[in-house]
């Protein structure tokens, strides 16, 4: 069983229903109980950092999930959950994250800017992968090159140790992350085609 | 590399697409959920379907057709047509929509777009414009490309950036139906006014139409209906086409 954990932020129609075409069962999870008792967990979500840090506070689930987590169930956060992972996020103000990944959350459009791009905020659309950790046991299907669907303004930083996949939209945006059974995909797995299935199945199969 | 986006736009009246045709492979033409898998299937970035039924009572039909293509596709969906208030995101966004296109419903109520963009987040606003040259400026045109409301569309499309608007389509009435390529002079002019990304639409007939409107660094999709669903221009053919271009496509 897969807990799809629901905080109000984001709408989980497309998740479930990937995860459901690929013969997953998962559960959306509002309760401490339904972590504890699944076998993985998935961090989806849309927004802003703060708003979705705070959502995920009062929801009671802080705690256990960082339990479950350091305890060794496979975690996989999507886009704002993979956000929700780094330490900190900076996105109209600062706020905490989980910090089950070092690093933190920053604004696109100022080091696009500095970097010489006049590239559009959000990144919206697909671009490809660059693997730059081969080990990362949830890219074992994955290939460099291969395209998925991104939607974003703010990305990570100082993240260099979890690296697992990266892509180029004028500055290195990490597009995959890792730290032992704690993953992270900036893209939208569930929107990104057979890719995007590809790797939800390897994260389901784990 | 951020790739050009491929979209083609199925218009469903009554639970059918209209103008569906000859597909290899599709059994039944006008059934919605085939013909996304069949688009899916061919490369299609993303896909937009404009619900055109009429009638009220068969609008449940739209949204159980939705629901069916997002159990089974797995690419973006835009959904339009009849988006009026927040009610309307809602319906869509349940079952299954990513974006949710709105055109007469907010020039009727600008207000719509700054609501739905603050309760959905701007990704999920896509504002979409019949525009029409009206002596030496663009108009906005409602219902259906009938009337002209006077607005100008460079000023429409500032105001729905600025409202939270995150992508704009722009459907050249001039150019449409008449298959010379898509109006490259108005969206010069979008491009030049807005820095969300724009969706060209209206005038495509041959895949060099869509090279030259990649050249307009600006321009980040290309939607189309008909030239896709006569299978005058495969999707795949178009995109390998592009690339050899020069133009980064997802292959």
């Amino acid at each position: 069983m897969i807990a799809v954990i629901d905080y109000g932020v984001g709408n989980l129609f497309s998740l479930t229903s990937s995860l459901a075409y690929l013969g997953a069962e998962a559960e959306i999870s509002t309760t401490r109980e339904q972590l504890q008792q699944a076998d993985k967990i998935i961090l989806p979500g849309v927004g802003a950092f703060g708003d979705a840090a705070i959502k995920l506070r009062q929801s009671g689930l802080e705690d256990t999930l960082k339990e479950q987590a350091a305890a060794g169930k496979p975690l996989f956060g999507i886009c704002l959950g993979m956000q929700l992972l780094f330490e900190k996020g900076y996105e109209y103000g600062e706020y905490d994250g989980l910090g089950l990944i070092k690093g933190g959350i920053y604004p696109l459009t100022p080091d696009l800017r500095a970097a010489g791009f006049d590239y559009k905020v959000p990144q919206m659309g697909w671009n490809d992968i660059t693997i730059v950790a081969p080990d990362c046991p949830l890219l074992k299907s994955s290939k460099s090159g291969e395209y998925v669907y991104f939607v974003h303004s703010y990305y990570a930083k100082n993240c260099d140790e979890a690296l697992a996949a990266t892509c180029n939209y004028g500055v290195e945006v990490p597009a995959l992350v890792y730290s032992g059974n704690v993953f992270g995909a900036q893209f939208h797995p569930e929107k990104s085609g057979d890719v995007g299935l590809k790797i939800l199945k390897t994260f389901i199969d784990m | 590399m951020l790739t050009k986006r491929i979209i083609p736009c199925l218009d469903i009246r009554d639970g059918r697409v209209v103008k569906g045709i000859n597909f290899l492979g599709v059994k039944d033409v006008a059934c919605p959920v085939e013909m996304a898998r069949f688009y899916n299937d061919s490369g299609a970035d993303e896909l937009v379907f404009y619900d055109i039924t009429a009638s009220f009572e068969n609008r449940p039909l739209f949204s159980g057709i939705l629901e069916q293509v997002a159990r089974q596709v797995f690419i973006p969906l835009t959904v339009g047509g009849s988006i009026n208030s927040l009610d309307d995101f809602d319906r869509v966004l349940k079952c299954g929509a990513d974006k949710v296109s709105v055109n007469t419903g907010a020039i009727k109520n600008p207000q719509l777009i700054a609501d739905a963009a603050k309760r959905y987040g701007d990704q999920c606003v896509v504002l979409s414009m019949d525009i029409k040259k009206v002596g030496n400026s663009y108009h906005i045109f409602a219902k259906g490309g009938r009337e002209d409301t006077g607005i100008e569309a460079l000023e429409w499309a500032a105001r729905g950036e600025a409202a939270g608007a995150g992508e704009i389509v722009a459907n050249s009435i001039d150019t449409d139906g008449v298959r010379g390529g898509f109006d490259l002079p108005l969206l010069q002019a979008l491009s030049a006014t807005v820095s969300i990304p724009i969706i060209a639409s209206g005038g495509a007939g041959k895949r060099q139409d869509f090279a030259e409107l990649f050249k307009l660094d600006g321009v980040d999709a290309g939607l189309a209906a008909s030239i896709f669903h006569l299978k005058e221009v495969d999707i795949k053919e178009l995109k390998q086409y592009l690339r050899e271009q020069g133009i980064s496509m997802r292959l």
